[in-house]
């Protein structure tokens, strides 16, 4: 099937205020009869969740931590990009516009790409006034910094915190619809069933996690704002408790995934230390403005960085690409470590790492300056390497991060289930197959506060409100299945722990499905998971009851649903037979070793459709049309 | 770096099946530690083992794993977080310890955070307080341009300094008295030096301070525990400028 995106027409710089007024409203007086479940309460669902509570609309939010605040949004570091040009360099709309669709590798919809744009300068102010402390110069204005894959300073931001202070005031604005009465917060509840009563989304099913409680929630529209999936690679940068299981339940009910191949593999992050590790730490790639990337000219030169003089070192990121240096986006710089690594040039333990030096800068604008800068940064890599990077460089490896893969939505970031919206990462809609740094923030606040507020009145303006009731039989049915789900993990008692199945697909997928993939690996992943998987359902032991506070019983649903996510995303990357952006299949590159897209067969977000475990999913396609920012070869040199 | 020397702890949790079971330490043994683990991934350790010997493993309260989420909350050796200096339990390193050591861990004890299990405590009696007063009354859109506001650096420094609290609730573990006026007084010395939060600044501070005794948190009796306590090192000036917005808002 061909998969229609919605998009308006027209010219691009019109399309968005000219959907807003084609769209329908509903009527003040008639918000407050629309129940809306926001599940997740990262930036996207935060936001979400405060706006429409506030327009008037009846709201539950639900989150599985403890408070609302504790999102994964709360730990990205460097910043958030707008268009203002407030540093007088040359930005625009077009211009970020331009940038985020070129980072892209242009797989993304031009129209959500300006529409993003075009509200990121409303979010810097939003913020200001909830009283976020961005960073300010001596005059009182709002200072910016660069960030990679672009060349002018749009990005603002809150020290090394800036996903934090965005967060809790996303945060607070929620806290005062919750004591307004309009939003009800359900903290530790955990969604694990989508309700679709006649093809449309209705309601959740969750499990407090607290007393193990399993019950139903409908509304009249879900909106699900529950982040990415690369926990997948066990390893990465998110939070332990992020996963794929919200996503993936509506996606068995009926949403299509694409693209989940796209995954964001991120250069700057700590290396890793030894086989015990839990997870890998993201040093900001706001360091890349004044951290200079090199390794050592000569193969296996063991000599201590400081030993090793300027004429044998290779700064590979300014030789290769000397228009935007140490600043190119992250799926190049990714590929470039690790190319520098597999050439036996890699530093530190088992040469699985690179320098991130900040010499050169200390020298010209002092300690004082880099710490005012980066000081929680630095603090941080200290405290898990026990190193002093104001000393000696930084070592650092790429590591997973970010899924610009996600539910498949249109314009409207409303999926093709009616009534379910997909907002921030946990949808496909505009990086593409890259993000460029300090995007997802921009794109969970932009779909939180400013689009979600209007394209959610359009559906709710078309239905009558209340119309499912708590006791539907589709309510019923969603609980006994997931009550049946829990007591079937419960009643394995098998061998192996949750963690083990875990770290045992992370493996396979970072070897087979990671930053470089192939024919013949893809093909290997998507033999072995299903063996894996089938080994879970009758080897895993999990303890407890599922009638308590369970954290066995929570990890093991969530790896569960990864052992089934992880097989449709090596179908993907095996399907998608091209390299583009952090999607790097080794048969299509360029001679120098850049990304080789094929548009001719590929310009599409792939969509698939669940059609059962163990069954091969259908494929759906949206093509791509660019008649802005014409399809051309990206190039950072 | 990478160390060779492995070490054994001896570690006594704090287990209790749920809130109204009195709880009591058991003693573990953590064995083969890697100096370059995080306390957290020893105790995953201590956890796989416990499960695989078919016991239940010990619940604790963790998501990041970057000292941001404020979710972790242990106290350890009898000082919230293990008491290195900014840090919290996900970010203490087990090269902070040595081979041989017993370790005790214990949850946030304090009245108004009731604990669900092991070392979890339900620390909703924050939440309380921001939904008191904790925010700017902003509207979704229809604000001015981010420099129509002019901060002055110093004064975006000092709410910057304030914000960073990561509500984890160490402060209250820390206090003799189970007081919540750090993490209050964050905030409000956050909203209060900057224009935007000036409107409600006397409102704010009276509704905050006033929730916070509802939900069960002492008082405040200088100890400076709160501030030895936080991961972020959170200054007790806020809560001096707690009070003198307080005492602001009485003569208003």
């Amino acid at each position: 099937m061909i998969l229609d995106g919605k998009c308006p027409t027209g010219p691009i710089e019109k399309t968005w205020d000219k959907h807003r007024f084609d769209m329908k409203l509903v009527n003040p007086a008639n918000k407050r009869k629309y129940k809306i479940l926001v599940v997740g309460t990262g930036l996207a669902g935060g936001a979400a969740a405060a706006s429409l509570g506030e327009l008037g609309y009846n709201v539950e939010a639900f989150c599985y931590q403890d408070s609302p605040r504790r999102a994964h949004s709360i730990a990205a570091q460097g910043g958030i990009n707008a268009a203002k040009n407030y540093p007088n360099d040359g930005d625009s709309i077009y211009r970020l516009f331009y940038d985020t669709i070129k980072g892209g590798d242009f797989r993304a919809r031009e129209a959500d790409v300006w529409r993003l744009a075009q509200v990121s300068n409303n979010i810097i102010d939003q913020c200001v006034a909830q009283g976020v402390p961005f960073a300010r110069d001596y005059a009182g204005y709002l200072d910016n910094r660069s960030f990679g894959g672009a060349q002018v300073s749009r990005t603002f931001y809150a020290r090394g915190q800036t996903g934090q202070q965005l967060l809790l005031g996303a945060y607070s604005a929620l806290a005062r619809q919750i004591k307004a009465g309009t939003v009800k917060m359900f903290s530790r509840t955990e969604m694990l069933d989508l309700i679709v009563v006649d093809g449309e989304a209705k309601g959740i099913t969750v499990r407090d996690l607290a007393t193990g409680e399993i019950r139903s929630h409908v509304g009249d529209a879900v909106v699900l704002c529950t982040g990415g999936y690369v926990n997948v690679f066990y390893l990465s940068t998110n939070a332990m408790g992020c996963s794929v299981t919200a996503a993936w339940k509506a996606h068995r009910k009926g949403a299509y995934f694409a693209n989940p191949c796209y995954t964001q593999i991120h250069p700057t992050c700590i290396p890793q230390h030894g086989d015990k590790q839990s997870k890998l730490t993201l040093m900001s790639e706001s360091l890349r403005n004044d951290g200079r990337c090199w390794v050592p000219k000569r193969q296996g030169d063991k000599r201590a960085p400081g030993e090793i003089p300027e004429e044998d070192r290779d700064y590979y990121l300014e030789r290769k690409y000397p228009s935007f240096g140490n600043l190119a986006p992250r799926d190049i710089a990714s590929r470039a470590a690790k190319e520098q690594c597999d050439d036996d040039r890699g530093v530190g333990p088992g040469g699985r790492g690179v320098y991130l030096d900040f010499a050169a800068s200390i020298k010209r604008l002092s300690e004082d300056t880099i710490r005012e800068r980066y000081g929680n940064l630095f603090e941080m890599y200290e405290k898990i390497t026990d190193e002093n990077a104001y000393k000696v460089p930084m070592r650092i490896y790429p590591a997973p991060h970010y899924s610009m893969g996600g539910l498949w939505v249109d314009y409207n970031c409303e999926s093709n289930v009616p009534g379910l919206f997909v907002l921030g990462e946990a949808n496909f809609s505009v990086h593409g197959a890259n993000r460029l740094g300090a995007s997802a923030l921009m794109q969970g606040l932009a779909d939180g506060y400013f689009v979600i507020p209007y394209t959610i009145a359009n559906y709710l303006a078309k239905i009558t409100p209340g119309k499912v009731k708590a006791d539907n039989p589709e309510c019923k049915k969603s609980v006994d299945d997931v009550t049946n789900d829990m007591k079937k993990l419960l009643s394995i008692n098998g061998k192996k722990t949750v963690s083990e199945f875990h770290r045992e697909l992370g493996k396979l997928m970072w070897n087979n499905v990671g930053m470089a993939r192939s024919e013949a690996s893809c093909k290997e992943a998507i033999k072995k998971i299903p063996e894996i998987r089938e080994e879970f359902w009758k080897n895993v032991n999990v303890t407890g009851g599922p009638g308590e506070f369970n954290q066995q019983l929570e990890n093991a649903g969530r790896v569960a649903d990864f052992l089934e996510f992880a097989e449709l995303m090596a179908r993907d990357a095996l399907y998608r037979d091209e390299s583009c952006g952090g999607h790097f299949r080794v048969e299509h590159q360029m001679p120098d070793g850049e990304a080789k897209r094929d548009d001719e067969k590929f310009c599409h977000a792939a969509a698939w459709e669940f059609k059962g475990t163990n069954k091969e999913p259908e494929l759906h396609i949206e093509p791509l049309k660019f008649e802005n920012v014409h399809l051309a070869i990206r190039s950072y040199k | 770096m990478s160390h060779d020397n492995t070490m054994n702890l001896t570690l006594h949790v704090w287990r209790q099946k749920g809130p109204k079971d009195t709880g009591k330490f058991e003693v573990y043994e953590a064995k083969d530690v890697s100096p370059d683990q995080s306390f957290l991934e020893m105790l995953d350790e201590v956890n796989e083992d416990l499960i695989k010997a078919g016991k239940d493993p010990i619940a604790f309260d963790h998501d990041c794993r970057e000292g941001i989420c404020g979710m972790c909350s242990q106290v350890i050796n009898g000082l919230p977080h293990g008491g290195q200096d900014r840090t919290t339990v996900c970010q203490l390193h087990m090269r902070t310890f040595k081979n041989g050591d017993t370790i005790f861990i214990e949850p946030w004890r304090a009245r108004a955070f009731p604990i669900v299990k092991d070392l979890v405590v339900d620390r909703a009696g924050l939440e309380g307080i921001i939904q008191a007063g904790g925010y700017t009354s902003a509207h979704t859109g229809g604000v001015a341009d981010g420099n129509a506001i002019l901060i002055p650096k110093d004064d975006a420094d000092y709410a910057m300094d304030a914000a960073e609290c990561i509500g984890c609730g160490a402060c209250v573990a820390g206090c003799p008295n189970g007081s919540a006026m750090l993490f209050t007084s964050a905030k409000v010395s956050q909203l209060a030096v900057l224009p935007q939060g000036m409107a409600e600044a006397a409102r704010r501070v009276c509704e905050m301070t006033e929730e916070l005794q509802k939900q069960g948190f002492g008082n405040c009796t200088n100890h400076y525990e709160c501030q030895a306590s936080c991961p972020k090192g959170i200054d007790v000036k806020f809560i001096a400028k707690l009070n003198r917005e307080y005492m602001k808002a009485l003569f208003k």
